[in-house]
C-alpha cells in the first residue's frame, strides 16, 4: 500500500518544464557521449540562462515590472527634470542620480540572477545513511520516529527538520522554498519583486538594492518637488508648472507610493541585519521570548549591532554549492535517481508515518532494483539471480545505481520509481553496450575492476560471451 | 584463486602513487559500490562549517584514529580560515559594496581560494594516506558542505574475484574459438 503511493507518477513533475526540456533524456536519441552540465539535470524549479551562468526562479514574478518602473521613472527624471535642475542648481544632481541608478540596477540584477544559497539534494547513498541513523536512534514500534534532530548551538537547543524533498536534515537557518522547490541556506524569503529567493548568498545584494532604491526614490522625489517648486515660482504657478512638465507628475506618483513601502522595508531589514535575524525567523518568532516560556536568545547573534552588520553584509562570500556549470559524470546517474526518488510533492510536505517508512522501503528497493536488474525484464527486485546477492554481501548495500541503469535516466526529471521503467528492451541493450566496455578492459588498474562484479553478473543474460 | 601480484615487478606496475590522480578518478567512479561513511557537520558553534572529529567505528580496522582525526581537524581549520571574520574579509566586503559587487565577477574571493587549497589538501591526503588503505575521502563541497564522505571499498576481494572470473571467461572464449 505504501509502495503504491510512491508508484504514482506526479503529473506536476511530468509537466514541470525543465531548464532544457530536450536535453535530459539520454535515450531520446541524443548522442550518449555528450556531457551534460549539472544545471541541465538540476531537480529544483529554476530556470537557467547563458549555459548555467544565470539562475532565476521558475516564475519571474514581477521582476519585469520592478525593472520597468525603475527604468521608466529614472529615464523620465534624466530626460525631463535634470536639464532644468542642472541649469538652475548644480550638475551634481544627475551625477548622484546616475550613481544611485547604477547601484540599484546592478544590485537588482545580482539579487535576481545569483544562486541564493541552494543546497544540493542528498544523493541516494547519503539519504540511505540518514535513514539508517534515524532507524537506529528511533523506536522500533510501528510509529516511526519523528523527523527532527535536536542539536546544541551555543548552548541553545535548536531543532533541525528533515526535508522530504531534499532527503536531508536541513542545516540551521535553512528552509525549503516551496516555489523554487529548493532548500536555501539562511533562507530569508522568496521575493516576487526580484523573482528569486533571498538567502545567504544574495542577501547583501538584496539589502544594497532596497537601500539604494530607497535613496534613489527619495532623491528623485525630492528633486522633482524642487523642480516643480522652482518652475512654479519662476512661472505662472503650480498648475502651469505641472502642465509644462507632465513627466514629473508620473515620477511624483510612482515615487510617492514606492517610498512608503521601500523605506519601510529598508528599515525592517536594517533591524534584521543589526540583530542577525532572517525574515523567516522573525515571522515565525523562532527566537522571540514572548512565545516561549524560557528565555531564548538568537544563538547566531554576536550581541553587538556593529559586528552583526559587518558579518551579514561584509562577511566572506560563500561559493555556490550547486556547481551549475560542472559536468555530470557520464557513469553517474545518481542525479536522475535522486529526482526519481522524489516523493510526489503532496507527500513530501507531510510529516506522516507513511512517508518515513515508505521512503526507507523506496531506498531499499532502489538498491535492489538498480543493482539486480536484468536487461530483459522489467525491473522487479525479486528476480535477481542468487549469485548477485552474494556480491551485495561483500559490497555495500548503499542504494546507488549501477552504471547500466539508463531506465532511470529515461525518466529524467520525472518522479517515478526505477522499477516502473517503460522501455526495458531498449534500455537493456544500452545497458549491455554501456556495461560491456569496462568488462573487457583487462589491462586496467585494479580499482576500475570494481565495476565488473555487476557487469559480469549481467553479461550471461545478454549472450555477449559465446559460451559453448 | 588469483590474489595481488606476487613479484616485486608486478607490484611496481600496480599504479599506486605515481599514477595517483588517474587512479583516484577511477576509484571515485568505482566507489558507487563502496561502503560509505558520512561524517556530519558539527553545528555546536553556529553555522560555521565544521565537521565532527569523532572517529567512526566503521573505519576502526582501516585507518589509525589519529590520522583520521588530524585530517578532519585540518579541514575544520581550513574552513575556519575561509569563514574568518576579520580585517581582510571586511575589506573585501566593503570594496565589493563600493563597486556594486561587480568585483566578485573579476576576482576570486578568499573563500574560493581556500576551497582550492582544501581540494589540493584532500587530494594529497587521499594519495598519501587513504588510497593505500583502500579509502577515499570526498571533498565536502561536492556534497553541499553537509558531509565528509569516506569511501571504503573491498578492492582486494573484488579484484581477486574479478580477475578469476576474467581469466575463466577469457580462457573459455579462447577455447571456443
Amino acid at each position: 500500500m505504501k509502495n503504491c503511493e510512491y508508484q504514482q507518477i506526479d503529473p506536476r513533475a511530468l509537466s514541470t518544464p525543465t531548464a532544457t526540456p530536450t536535453s535530459t533524456l539520454p535515450c531520446a536519441g541524443k548522442n550518449p557521449q555528450r556531457l551534460r552540465r549539472k544545471w541541465e539535470v538540476f531537480p529544483g524549479r529554476n530556470r537557467f540562462y547563458c549555459d548555467g551562468r544565470i539562475i532565476v526562479a521558475q516564475q519571474s514574478g514581477v521582476l519585469p515590472l520592478t525593472l520597468g518602473l525603475i527604468l521608466v521613472t529614472s529615464g523620465l527624471f534624466f530626460v525631463f527634470d535634470c536639464p532644468f535642475l542642472v541649469a538652475h542648481l548644480t550638475v551634481c544632481i544627475p551625477v548622484i542620480a546616475g550613481v544611485l541608478f547604477v547601484f540599484v540596477v546592478i544590485s537588482l540584477l545580482r539579487t535576481s540572477f545569483t544562486d541564493p544559497g541552494i543546497l544540493p539534494r542528498a544523493l541516494p547513498d547519503e539519504a540511505a545513511d540518514i535513514e539508517k541513523q534515524i532507524d537506529n536512534s528511533g523506536s522500533s514500534t510501528y510509529r516511526p520516529p519523528p523527523r527532527t534532530k535536536e542539536i546544541l548551538i551555543n548552548n541553545q537547543v535548536v531543532k533541525l527538520k528533515y526535508c522530504f524533498t531534499c532527503k536531508m536534515f536541513r542545516p540551521p537557518r535553512t528552509s525549503h522554498c516551496g516555489l523554487c522547490d529548493n532548500c536555501v541556506e539562511r533562507f530569508d524569503h522568496h521575493c516576487p519583486w526580484v523573482g528569486n529567493c533571498v538567502g545567504k548568498r544574495n542577501y547583501r545584494f538584496f539589502y544594497t538594492f532596497i537601500v539604494s532604491l530607497s535613496f534613489l526614490t527619495s532623491f528623485i522625489f525630492g528633486c522633482v518637488i524642487t523642480h516643480l517648486t522652482l518652475r512654479s515660482q519662476s512661472g505662472d504657478g503650480l498648475i502651469q508648472a505641472l502642465q509644462d512638465s507632465p513627466a514629473s507628475v508620473v515620477e511624483l506618483v510612482v515615487c510617492f507610493f514606492s517610498i512608503w513601502s521601500i523605506l519601510g522595508l529598508s528599515g525592517f531589514h536594517t533591524y534584521l541585519v543589526a540583530s542577525n535575524l532572517t525574515t523567516n525567523e522573525d515571522i515565525k518568532g523562532s527566537w522571540s521570548s514572548k512565545r516561549r516560556t524560557e528565555e531564548l536568545g538568537n544563538p547566531y547573534s554576536y550581541n553587538n549591532i556593529f559586528t552583526n552588520c559587518c558579518v551579514v553584509l561584509c562577511g566572506p562570500m560563500p561559493p555556490s554549492l550547486i556547481d551549475r556549470r560542472g559536468f555530470v559524470p557520464p557513469e553517474d546517474t545518481s542525479q536522475t535517481v535522486t529526482s526519481e526518488m522524489e516523493l510526489p510533492p503532496f507527500m513530501s510536505k507531510n510529516d506522516t508515518n507513511m512517508c518515513t517508512q515508505g521512503t526507507k522501503e523506496l531506498l531499499e528497493s532502489v538498491a535492489h532494483s538498480s543493482l539486480l536488474r536484468s536487461p530483459c525484464n522489467p525491473g522487479t527486485p525479486k528476480t535477481a539471480p542468487a549469485s548477485q546477492e552474494s556480491w551485495l554481501s561483500t559490497v555495500s548495500g548503499a542504494p546507488t545505481p549501477s552504471p547500466g541503469s539508463p531506465p532511470s535516466g529515461c525518466s529524467g526529471r520525472q518522479a517515478r520509481r526505477p522499477i516502473d521503467n517503460p522501455c526495458p528492451q531498449k534500455a537493456g541493450r544500452r545497458a549491455v553496450l554501456h556495461a560491456s566496455r569496462p568488462a573487457f578492459h583487462l589491462p586496467s588498474p585494479p580499482y576500475s575492476l570494481t565495476h565488473n562484479p555487476l557487469i559480469f553478473s549481467d553479461a550471461p543474460n545478454v549472450g555477449f560471451i559465446p559460451l559453448a | 584463486m588469483l590474489s595481488g601480484p606476487r613479484t616485486a615487478t608486478d607490484r611496481a606496475n600496480l599504479p599506486y602513487c605515481h599514477e595517483s590522480f588517474h587512479n583516484l578518478q577511477e576509484l571515485r567512479h568505482s566507489a558507487s559500490l563502496a561502503n560509505k561513511v558520512f561524517i556530519q557537520r558539527d553545528y555546536s558553534e553556529g553555522t560555521v562549517c565544521k565537521f565532527h572529529t569523532k572517529f567512526p567505528s566503521e573505519l576502526d580496522s582501516r585507518i589509525e584514529r589519529t590520522l583520521f582525526e588530524d585530517t578532519v581537524k585540518t579541514l575544520n581549520n581550513f574552513y575556519a580560515e575561509a569563514e574568518k571574520i576579520g580585517g581582510q574579509s571586511y575589506l573585501e566586503g566593503c570594496l565589493a559594496c563600493a563597486t556594486a559587487y561587480l568585483i566578485f565577477l573579476c576576482i576570486e574571493t578568499r573563500y574560493e581560494k581556500v576551497l582550492k587549497k582544501i581540494s589540493r589538501y584532500i587530494q594529497e591526503q587521499n594519495e598519501k594516506i587513504y588510497a593505500p588503505r583502500g579509502l577515499l575521502i570526498t571533498d565536502p563541497v561536492e556534497r553541499g558542505m553537509r558531509v565528509v564522505s569516506t569511501q571504503t571499498d573491498s578492492v582486494c576481494v573484488c579484484v581477486c574475484v574479478c580477475m578469476c572470473v576474467c581469466v575463466c571467461v577469457i580462457s573459455l572464449t579462447v577455447c571456443v574459438y
